[in-house]
């Protein structure tokens, strides 16, 4: 039986190449992260933060169970976070467990070399995508307009997601609200984001760039922003797959391989054109 | 229709997290992949001074931003019978030897060193582990040493030797001559307007603003100025970068 829905180009070469790219780079960004966090599990708001200055966000443990406390609340994370078993079922008490860190046993200098080379894999293609957005009027698909961020449009497309209503037809062919708006966050505002908030964590930039501590309130703060960046950028992920998922992961990772996209049909009820 | 269905698609993903780990663990075992790796460093260290002023300053911050405490980090008291000895005195028969590529070797008392002309600047301190304290430092200006010492222009690098030890290693640190030269760049012997404790590097400790804690040699014994670092400890230019694979270029 032959399909006869259209297929249909749906991403640029661009966009794919560097789609999977960051699949691996950004990966290795996030886990070597979490390692380089392992060596020093609190976070601070302002210019410094040790030890005895007040953490606003800390993973720890007592004699016996692992904890996550975030400002005045505590919450118990014995066996993942503070305090969890290695692959060997010896008591770990780093922040993140092994499976989820590069390397998985402690080793900061390592996780500082994955992290500062693999930045550079992220840096460069990222400011070259960028430039190829801007010049080729990507980011432009990418932009919600004014109609669009009416909050009837955005909840409209919300309910239309939860009740895993996608676009059909020819809307299945742009970027809905809420897609513009995690999409355009995560290359816009994200990972820019991650990559000056990470400078500002560096001295020697610090010096040759000041401005870096006044945009973010300084190095513990710009910290604080870069992980707080960080766990957005992983959300992102996870409802990212989940997604795929869930739209048909044939047809998606395809597009995002070949390019081709099948377009499905227009729905008979068209409920989803509410939102258009 | 599908030929991937979803959940050989969850599969798959989550089979390809689950290699991985063990994939990225068995890489850093290969010293090709990790010397491939350290080019990270080498790229960061060209881009840092490429976008930077040699002169570029650290922030200045002022006396409001000082930390309540300042962390002390790595030997808090230097062990041996030689250090106990120099501490009993208040450091009054301690000198700092300045010697290698140099054209008049140095012997420095902290009485001399302290009747140079004098810097004091509120900095940050970044340890490499990710906290940060702040902190009013008072010294000599390196640059200051460096001329009186006459260093040699065929040296490239300052070593600096420091009393404590680790197990049997001592702890030593190794700048070039852009830091060496660089304003900030100071022989501290007071913090926060008292003396050096001795948790904080007694009686004299490197100040090098640009880079991360590590280092800033404490307990200061000798400078040594020298051509290559391949002859010195482990060749890899400090302890930390000898014993533990840390970056040479700490700037990031």
């Amino acid at each position: 039986m032959t399909d006869e829905r259209p297929l249909v180009k749906r991403h640029a070469w661009p966009v794919r190449v560097w789609h999977w790219w960051n699949a691996v780079v950004v990966i290795v960004m996030l886990m070597s992260g979490l390692m380089i966090f392992n060596a020093h599990g609190r976070l601070y708001w302002g210019q410094y933060g040790a030890n005895t200055d007040p953490a606003w966000l800390e993973i720890g443990s007592t004699a016996d169970s692992g904890y996550l406390k975030v400002g005045a609340v505590q919450v118990p994370t014995t066996g993942v976070l503070g305090y969890w078993q290695d692959s060997t079922g010896a008591v770990q008490r780093r922040a993140f467990p092994g499976w989820a860190t590069i390397p998985s046993g402690y080793s900061l200098s390592a996780a500082r070399r994955w992290h500062l080379f693999f930045a550079w894999l992220l840096v460069v293609p990222g400011v070259l995508f960028w430039l190829w957005s801007f010049v080729r009027g990507h980011v432009r698909q990418l932009t919600p307009t004014r109609n669009e961020l009416a909050p009837r449009h955005v909840l409209a497309d919300i309910r239309n997601h939860a009740r895993l209503r996608f676009p059909a037809g020819q809307a299945a062919l742009k970027y809905n609200i809420l897609q513009k708006l995690s999409y355009f966050g995560v290359i816009f505002v994200l990972l820019p984001g991650l990559v000056l908030t990470g400078l500002a964590m560096s001295p020697a930039m610090d010096a040759a760039w000041p401005w870096l501590l006044d945009v973010f309130g300084g190095r513990q703060s710009a910290r604080s922003l870069h992980f707080i960046a960080m766990a957005l950028l992983a959300a992102f992920i996870v409802v990212h797959l989940l997604m795929v998922v869930l739209a048909g992961p044939y047809n998606e990772i395809r597009s995002m391989v070949t390019g081709w996209f099948r377009l499905p049909p227009e729905r008979a009820d068209a409920k989803a054109e509410e939102v258009a | 229709m599908s030929i991937l269905t979803r959940r050989a698609v969850v599969g798959a993903g989550l089979a390809g997290a689950g290699l991985l780990l063990p994939g990225c663990d068995r890489l850093d075992q290969s010293p090709a992949f990790r010397e491939t790796l350290r080019l990270g460093e080498r790229v960061s260290m060209g881009a840092q001074r490429l976008v930077s002023d040699r002169t570029a300053l650290a922030r200045e911050f002022d006396g409001g931003d000082i930390s309540p405490v300042f962390r002390s980090n790595g030997t808090r008291v230097p062990g041996g019978t030689d250090y106990a000895a120099l501490m009993a005195d208040k450091f009054a028969n301690w000198r700092l030897r300045v010697d290698g590529m140099v054209a008049r070797p140095l012997s420095l008392s902290l009485a001399q060193l302290g009747a140079m002309p004098v810097r004091s600047q509120t900095t940050r301190h970044d340890c490499v582990e990710g906290w940060s304290a702040i902190g009013r430092w008072t010294g000599t200006p390196l640059k200051l040493v460096l001329d009186a010492t006459g260093v040699r222009n065929t040296a490239r690098y300052l070593v600096f030797h420091c009393a404590d030890l680790y197990g049997a290693s001592p702890y030593y640190e190794s700048i070039d001559m852009i830091d060496a030269l660089h304003p900030q760049t100071i022989l501290a012997w007071a913090l926060n307007g008292r003396m050096l404790p001795v948790e904080n590097g007694a009686p004299l400790r490197l100040r090098v603003e640009r880079q991360l804690g590590y280092k800033h040699a404490k307990y200061l014994m000798r400078i040594e100025a020298v051509a290559s670092l391949a002859g010195v400890y482990g060749g890899k230019g400090g302890y930390w970068e000898d014993s533990n694979d840390y970056e040479w270029y700490a700037g990031i």
